[in-house]
């Protein structure tokens, strides 16, 4: 599990983003180039555990994103 | 029945074959009538019909893409579907699917699909498919205030968990294996399960560029089409010779035992003919009949099971069994459909699976950190290349990899890798090649 900076840097670049509200796991990868993707994954998902960010699947692919924002039927074959 | 007219689905009821629509006419027949204490719009099957009807007349779909639904900890199992006319179809305004993982094999007891089935009437629409392509139990349709119940039933009364949607390890999947056939050259259930078990946390949550399936064959046979499906294809198969009864090839020859066990029996074949229908099909021809004997060079054999098939009594699998492990095979949804490429031409499967999972765990190390968004295996190990791949799992190239060996260059070799490596002048080079 990450630390409480880790996950400001995660809530603040996703906030940042001002077009896109749902984002793929490689996209947190590229927040963290030091770490290991199985680290980013496990931190990623526990933030959803807690509440802080969601899911969003399409039924083939999971997108990430900040609780609540976006629309529910987002697009998710938008750019990378 | 449906509460508006759907004179084009009622067409696909026409003909012999089975209908959907008829069976969703049933369940909404059936929903009406019902003592059950339902959970979700008793309508909903009518408008889900009506949904589709309308979907035909528009000629486009009415489904929204996707949606933010699950339950609490999983990234997997639920895929959600929001209807994009919810005010004129609102007992379907939500109608999301869930996966639930299956038992190995689908061995079921009569009294847990009828619990299933109690279950998804009251709390779903009662529609199901049994099972998915995937391998996974299909429920289909429910509300959102519905999916935490439907689970919490599953997991405490059931005991059945939900299996994979999204980018996650799939529910793995195996065939029928040592339960109930002799061709089985390893225990595909066990290790099916073990992995199930091992693996829950990339099961459940998303962690990869994008799907990743494993799946079981016991035997070349391949009955879950492992080859062309999977990420990860385990196929049982055997390193020392195919065991042969002499006296019950005679028997065949004979007539005294059906080939292919009878199954094709429905027609007058005429008299088993052993050269025509064995010896001459061998892809390798590595088979011999000299009238008395069955003759067979093993080494040439690619495990292609036509012999064993046609004879099971007379011939076996060997007995120094495990698998042949392949990898990035896919449906054709970006890059076309591919084939399993094998990687792995022999490896024991046996407990606790660590030479495995050691490998498993290397190759979803190398797809996490170089796989692009929705970039499956496949895709990977044709985008870096062959070499590449194996060097990841740490294994050297070797002839059997190559599809043609001599005319496929799948393999590049480096100049390391040859011993005494070599020198080449590209002028000298250009004296006899063209550009």
């Amino acid at each position: 599990m990450g630390t409480e900076e880790d996950k400001q840097l995660i809530i603040e670049t996703l906030k940042a983003k001002k077009t896109k509200t749902k984002f793929y796991l490689r996209d947190f990868n590229k927040m963290f180039p030091e770490r290991r993707p199985r680290e980013v994954s496990k931190l990623v998902n526990g933030m959803v555990t807690e509440g802080i960010l969601e899911y969003w699947s399409s039924g083939s692919t999971t997108m990430i994103g900040l609780k609540g924002a976006g629309v529910q039927h987002e697009a998710e074959d938008r750019e990378e | 029945m449906a509460k508006r007219k759907t004179p084009m689905l009622d067409e696909l009821e026409n003909g012999k074959w089975p209908s959907f629509v008829s069976d969703i006419k049933q369940e909404a027949e059936a929903r009406e009538k019902t003592n059950v204490d339902l959970q979700i719009p008793k309508e909903v099957c009518d408008d889900l019909l009506d949904i589709l009807e309308l979907s035909y007349k528009d000629r486009e779909g009415h489904w929204k893409h996707g949606g933010v639904a699950g339950v609490f900890g999983y990234g997997g199992g639920v895929i959600g579907r929001y209807c994009d006319q919810p005010e004129q179809f609102p007992a379907a305004k939500d109608f999301h699917t869930l996966r639930v993982n299956q038992p190995s094999s689908y061995f079921y007891k009569t009294e847990y699909l009828r619990q299933l089935c109690e279950l998804w009437e009251r709390r779903g629409s009662g529609l199901t498919n049994m099972h998915g392509s995937t391998g996974d139990i299909i429920l289909l349709g429910t509300t959102t205030p519905q999916l935490e119940e439907v689970f919490w039933e599953l997991t405490h009364n059931l005991k059945q968990d939900l299996g994979g949607s999204g980018s996650v390890l799939r529910s793995p999947n195996c065939c029928i294996g040592k339960a109930r056939c002799e061709f089985a050259c390893y225990d595909t259930q066990q290790v099916c399960r073990a992995l199930t078990m091992e693996y829950q946390d990339e099961l459940h949550r998303p962690a990869f560029p994008y799907k990743f399936k494993f799946k079981f064959d016991g035997c070349p046979n391949g009955c879950v089409a492992s080859i062309a499906r999977a990420d990860m294809s385990v196929i049982g198969t055997w390193r020392d010779d195919i065991r042969i009864d002499q006296k019950a090839v005679r028997a065949y020859v004979g007539g005294e035992f059906k080939p292919d066990a009878g199954a094709h029996a429905g027609r007058d074949w005429g008299p088993f003919d052993i050269e025509k229908e064995v010896i001459d099909l061998c892809p390798t021809h590595c088979m011999a009949w000299n009238g008395k004997k069955l003759g067979i060079n093993n080494r040439e054999c690619n495990r292609c099971m036509h012999c064993i098939n046609t004879m099971p009594r007379a011939l076996r699998i060997g007995e120094n069994t495990g698998a042949s492990i392949l990898f990035g095979a896919k449906a054709p949804i970006l890059e076309g459909a591919q084939l399993g490429t094998l990687t792995i031409p022999f490896m024991k499967i046996e407990e606790p699976y660590d030479e495995l999972k050691g490998l498993i765990e290397k190759v979803w190390d190398w797809w996490s950190e170089e796989g692009r968004n929705r970039e499956r295996l496949g895709e990977l190990i044709q985008r870096m290349g062959l070499p590449k791949f194996l060097e990841v799992c740490e294994v050297k190239p070797d002839p059997r990899m190559i599809r043609e060996p001599r005319s496929n260059p799948y393999i590049f070799w480096k100049e390391a890798d040859v011993p005494g490596g070599w020198e080449r002048d590209i002028k000298d080079f250009r004296k006899k090649h063209q550009k």
